[in-house]
């Protein structure tokens, strides 16, 4: 079923039908939305998830983040959210 | 760091909304949780009162958004409400019987938005035989599981479990597969309203819940993938109660029918405490000011033996309603727990539905309906 293989540079990683990522106002955070709850995102991996788009690339994912947060060598652990996300069934690939 | 101050316990926003839009139905469910008294009840709200309450359960940070009843599709302002939901950011869902769902209602549904359905299978015993001989009422669930995949929902289904169908789960999971569902959520009766007037009746033997959960275990492997199941075991065979709604006042808010608003579907039945209407009270004042939400919210409110009790985080003392219904009051520990000194009472309706001592016949289960519900008034009334 879910697949295991290690989540390369030009991958391109969407938020899965079954959630809805938003912006929650009175949280102050990014959430999931499912049938029975919600998944309450910190900061980066809200971040990370909103520019899951289906288009852009893993490596250009890495690159706006790197920017928009001026900093680098975001990469490892962007990957590693994506695992993660990838095991919860949170995005497709 | 900053210096220690001492905040007030502020308490999260309603994450949950629950609109009971009505309590009529066109079922007469042994297990309804609507009050026993619903025939009752004052005017419904108006479409335009709901949208204001949907507004300002958004703006006071509520997510969720559950169209229950009674039957929802029974409101034929229903995709209005939906619309306007959806619009404000709502996560939708709709609790139905799916009596009433045709395919141009569910089209209208769709384009307002709605995200989610969660079908539940009728059975109210009365069409128990009708149900499991594969006859009308399974053509009807089968008419509904066909639009509900149609317009590309999830097929969640939702089956209320009983003595008197919980020896049938093989054949409950069976179907629900055969209709495509993705989730089954096999949940045993809670013993309210209705359901506690039938409660002898309604109440498994530890033996068949052991063996249900078997058969259930069994069905989750033949399947696989294909479904997965929840199966929710009942309170009254425990020894430790259920951390009742997540919390009083914690993320649940229902608004009933006429406009009132509670921390639970059943919370009106408790004596003393009187609940905000959203026709006089908006929404954050309800939720974070109103005695009604305020009384039971976190720990203070505690008696022994929960008030010096070790685990009083993991239940919050369980739940107010079952500690009033059967100690009489309502801050007792709720009497599942087996420190509680009414725990007896648990366990003597366990004993004799273990016995069986409890012969339909000689108590005939009382179906959800307005004549029996005006009877009840009536009956009432006359004993003051
Ligand atoms: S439990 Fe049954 S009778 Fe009660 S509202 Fe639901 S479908 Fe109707
Ligand atoms: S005594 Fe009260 S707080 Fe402690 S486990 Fe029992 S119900 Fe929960």
């Amino acid at each position: 079923m879910s697949d295991t293989s290690a989540i390369g540079a030009t991958a391109t990683p969407r938020v899965s039908k079954r959630f809805r990522l938003q912006w929650e106002e009175a949280q102050q955070a990014w959430v999931l939305l499912y049938p029975e709850g919600m998944v309450k995102l910190n900061q980066s991996a809200g971040e990370i998830l909103r520019r899951c788009d289906g288009v852009s690339s893993v490596a250009e994912v890495v690159a706006d983040l790197e920017q928009a947060f001026a900093t680098a060598g975001l990469e490892a652990d962007v990957v590693a959210f994506l695992e993660l996300a990838r095991k919860q069934q949170w995005i497709d690939m | 760091m900053n210096a220690p101050e001492v905040v007030k316990h502020q308490p999260g926003p309603p994450l949950w909304l629950l609109a009971e839009l009505t309590y009529r139905c066109p079922l007469h469910c042994v297990f309804c949780y609507n009050p026993v008294d619903f025939a009752h009840a004052p005017d419904e709200l108006c479409t335009d009162d709901w949208l204001r309450v949907l507004r300002e359960a958004r703006a006071a940070g509520s997510v969720q958004c559950g169209f229950s009843g009674g039957e929802p599709l029974l409101r034929d302002d229903l995709e209005v409400l939906v619309a306007e939901a959806h619009k404000l950011g709502f996560y939708t869902n709709l609790l139905t019987s799916g009596v009433g769902l045709t395919d141009a209602r569910a089209r209208a549904l769709k384009d307002a938005g709605l995200d989610h359905i969660q079908l539940s299978f009728q059975d109210s015993t009365r069409e128990l035989n009708d149900f499991l001989s594969h006859t009308r009422t399974f053509e009807l669930k089968q008419k509904v599981a066909a639009t509900i995949n149609d317009h590309g929902w999830p097929m969640v289904m939702n089956c209320v479990i009983h003595r008197l169908n919980i020896d049938y789960i093989d054949r409950i999971i069976d179907m629900a597969v055969e209709l495509g569902a993705e989730y089954l959520e096999l949940a045993n009766s809670q013993y309210y309203s209705w359901a506690m007037l039938n409660r002898d009746q309604l109440l498994p033997s530890r033996e068949q819940i052991e063996r249900a959960e078997r058969v259930t275990n069994e069905r989750r492997q033949h399947y696989g993938e294909r479904i997965r199941i929840f199966f929710v075991v009942p309170d009254y065979h425990e020894t430790r109660p259920k951390k009742c709604m997540n919390g009083w006042g914690n993320v649940f808010l229902t608004i009933t029918p006429d406009g009132t608003a509670l921390p639970c579907h059943t919370a009106r039945m408790l004596p003393g405490l009187a609940f905000p209407n959203v026709r006089d009270l908006d929404v954050r004042s309800i939720w974070f000011d109103s005695e009604g939400f305020n009384r039971y919210r976190g720990k203070g409110w505690m008696k022994a033996p929960c008030r010096s009790c070790p685990e009083q985080e993991k239940d919050l003392g369980g739940c107010r309603c079952q500690a009033f219904m059967l100690t009489g009051d309502p801050a007792a520990a709720d009497p599942v727990c087996d420190k509680s000194p009414a725990h007896h009472k648990v366990v003597e309706a366990v004993v004799r539905a273990e016995r069986g001592e409890v012969a339909v016949v000689a108590k005939p289960l009382v179906f959800r309906g307005p004549e029996e519900s005006r009877r009840r008034l009536a009956g009432l009334a006359g004993m003051k």
